[in-house]
């Protein structure tokens, strides 16, 4: 058997077009959202004020900090540091964990109060209210499966890492995992002030 | 072990016999060779479409008198949702890119395998996945689905058949697609053999390479609206219900700009198809080499912009109506372009009328009747008196099943010798086409006329006006059922029995041939280096 062919180019390509069908996926969301914010611009503006923006606010910085402790991650090991790569990798999947965790609280309190697709709570509120929340649901959702997706693959990276067979002349899947991760944090700088900061 | 290159090898069966002494299912299942994996589709694409046929059929015969009651009504419903689901999702999307496709680029671009082997074989499993969660949906729950392929909303919301889980079934199909377009873009960036610059990629190529784009950046939409209407039924968001301030004209929206790109993905590769055996039967080079390969792109990148065409009736502004019928007539120049360009290749050509010309001649014709009456549609006037009548039905069987269908056996006749080593008996594949062809014409033809009388697509009966036409459209069905038996027989018993093929039997230009058939394991024993574009034919006549 010859040695399995390493193209990191031809990896990192494919990732890209990855992303590419990432953000269509995303963006038919993002078309809803614009269509229904045309149409419903003041209820949108009430419904957003139930929203916790200090929540909101907290979570964006966290995935901000935790991309650039991805960043870091690459560059240890780039210069040849596989034990500082580690951790940086343990940081970033440790904010994209508490990410969740805020998440999950947010929701949950929002839950508590009636709100959930489909609830009589949101049936109740008038309609572009309802579709507001209905997409912060469905977003946010979609944007947290990422989140939780790219905690499990980051976790995956670490342990190839840690058996060593991640090394500094291949660093394709660590800069694929990285690059996975900055798009789900993009997504969530617009979610961010689509769904807290239009009250 | 065999190596590769030995074409006067009798029984070599290269990537066909076991690999290292291991046989069975589990030497393909789990194969990453692209070969094998191109076979595979093949086989699943093939069983799958026979089997929409069957449900065709089965259609046709219960329209075949007014008043007939052969399907019950809601049977009929599930069985042209079924028919629809089947052969758009199963068959035509995947069809010839990841059959024809996935055994043909690495060997057409000099390499190997494609860029991602793994990921590829992947992409089977999740279309296998598909196809079986498919199939729950038929049999479990309360219901066969019942919404037409296309599951409008807010029927789809409200039926309480299996829906959800058919649209489950159609995001992984997606998701298969989508890893399969992104496997193709890679493997044509970074493994084309040395020498081998785009202005000589084959035609088919091209087309593999336009089609993979739509598929990498369109099919996502189609998984998000498959999410959607999930999470309508199982959450109950009511984004698309219009009582709580959903919009259902949002639904139809994301569905085409999905669906209508989505036609291309059907066609183009058959168009690749046509573009590389016309040359060979030729025996000139393609007139309009880059015309072709542009008009790829072309097709591609208008043909995302004009999805509302779809929608004239639906409710629009008469500014938007302008622009989509507008942008659908520019999509058609690009096709133009292509048939007048097949069209000066064979122009003072030294023809060979073989099987995969004639099948070929076949998709010529049938695609420009479909195309130009789709150009009937696509005029805002017309399109509101044809608008979900039989005329469409017959515009879209022209294009798919007529253009990518006839793409499709045009591809087995020419490559099936390649892959298996064996010929078919030429004489009836020859007389198989024109039972398809006759049968074909039959069956559809009369829809135009029915639609144009105004007969609704999807209904259950008819009024009695409509009754000869609907008679002789199922008449052709049983003749077209025919022929394609005819030919699947004829090209099954010579994958078995036939003459040993050789390595070039149509004298082709591409790097496949130069290989033995079946080809080796590894393809290429050392890399190819190209000189030559893919329809440089060694004696060629007066012309070039
Ligand atoms: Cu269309």
């Amino acid at each position: 058997m010859p040695e399995p062919r390493r193209d990191q180019a031809g990896a990192k390509l494919g990732m890209w077009l990855f992303l590419y069908s990432e953000m269509v996926l995303f963006g038919g969301l993002f078309l809803l959202y614009a269509a229904y914010l045309h149409r419903y611009q003041p209820e949108f503006h009430r419904a957003a004020q139930g929203l916790d923006a200090l929540l909101g606010g907290i979570n964006t910085v966290v995935l901000i900090t935790s991309s650039l402790f991805m960043a870091l991650s690459l560059t240890a090991l780039q210069t040849g540091q596989p034990g500082r790569c580690l951790g940086m990798l343990a940081l970033t999947v440790l904010l994209g964990a508490s990410f969740l965790v805020n998440k999950a609280l947010e929701w949950g309190e929002k839950f508590q109060h009636g709100i959930y697709p489909g609830s009589p709570g949101v049936l109740a509120l008038p309609p572009g209210e309802g579709t507001f929340y209905s997409l912060y649901f469905a977003l946010t959702g979609l944007h947290g499966l990422h989140v939780l997706v790219g905690v499990v693959l980051l976790g995956v990276v670490m342990l190839m890492l840690w058996r060593g067979r991640l090394r500094q002349d291949h660093p394709a899947l660590l800069e694929n995992a990285g690059l996975y991760w900055h798009l789900v944090d993009l997504i969530w700088l617009f979610l961010f002030p689509l769904f807290y900061l239009i009250t | 072990m065999n190596p590769a290159g030995h074409p006067d090898a009798a029984d070599d069966r290269g990537f066909l016999a076991p690999p290292g002494g291991r046989r069975g299912l589990g030497s393909w299942v789990f194969s990453t060779d692209h070969k094998r994996i191109g076979l595979l589709y093949l086989g699943c694409i093939l069983a799958l479409f026979l089997a929409g046929a069957l449900l065709g059929l089965a259609m046709r015969l219960k329209l075949m008198t007014p008043g007939n009651e052969l399907l019950a009504a809601q049977t009929y419903n599930a069985v042209f949702t079924l028919h629809g689901v089947i052969m758009i999702f199963l068959v035509l999307i995947p069809s010839i890119p990841a059959s024809f496709g996935n055994f043909l680029l690495p060997l057409h671009i000099g390499a190997n395998d494609v860029a991602f082997p793994r990921l590829n074989l992947l992409s089977w499993w999740l279309y296998l996945a598909g196809a079986l969660v498919a199939f729950v949906s038929i049999f479990s729950g309360s219901g066969a689905p019942d919404t037409g392929w296309t599951f409008y909303v807010p029927f789809s919301q409200r039926t309480t058949t299996n829906v959800s889980v058919a649209v489950l079934a159609v995001f992984i199909l997606g998701f298969s697609s989508i890893l399969t377009g992104l496997n193709f873009v890679t493997t044509i960036h970074q493994l084309r053999a040395p020498g081998l610059t785009w202005r000589r990629l084959s035609l088919f190529v091209w087309s593999l390479y336009a089609t993979a784009w739509i598929q990498v950046l369109a099919t996502p939409i189609l998984g998000i609206t498959a999410l959607l209407i999930f999470s309508e039924r199982v959450l109950n968001l009511g984004l698309f219900d219009a009582s709580r301030g959903g919009d259902p004209l949002l639904y139809q929206h994301l569905f085409w700009i999905y669906s209508h790109p989505a036609v291309y993905i059907m066609i183009l590769p058959a168009m690749g198809v046509v573009s590389d055996i016309i040359p060979v039967f030729a025996r000139k080079r393609i007139f309009g080499y880059k015309m072709i390969a542009f008009s790829s792109l072309a097709i591609a990148s208008v043909g995302s912009l004009v999805w509302a065409h779809h929608m004239f009736t639906s409710g629009m502004s008469d500014l938007a109506v302008l622009v989509f019928s507008f942008l659908t007539f520019i999509v058609a120049v690009p096709s133009a372009i292509k048939v007048f360009n097949w069209l000066s290749t064979l122009y003072k050509g030294s023809i060979s009328l073989e099987p995969p010309l004639l099948y070929t001649l076949g998709f010529i014709w049938m695609f420009s009747v479909g195309g130009l009456s789709g150009l009937a549609q696509g005029a805002a006037g017309a399109n509101i008196h044809v608008h979900d009548t039989y005329f469409v039905v017959a515009h879209f069987h022209y294009v798919i099943f007529g253009g990518t269908g006839l793409g499709l056996f045009a591809a087995l006749h020419f490559w099936l010798p390649k892959m298996f080593g064996r010929m078919y008996n030429r004489r009836r594949a020859l007389a198989a086409f024109w039972v398809i062809l006759a049968g074909m014409n039959l069956l559809y033809f009369p829809m135009f006329i029915l639609g144009l009388m105004g007969m609704p697509r999807r209904y259950y009966d008819y009024l009695p006006q409509f009754a000869t036409g609907q008679f002789m459209s199922t008449v052709g069905s049983w003749i077209l059922a025919l022929g394609l038996l005819l030919m699947f027989h004829n090209l099954y018993a010579g994958l078995r029995r036939g003459p040993l093929a050789g390595p070039n039997p149509w004298g082709a230009a591409t790097l496949e041939w130069t290989l033995p058939s079946p080809p080796p394991r590894e393809n290429f024993a050392q890399e190819p280096v190209v000189h030559k574009g893919p329809y440089d034919f060694p004696r060629q006549g007066g012309h070039a």
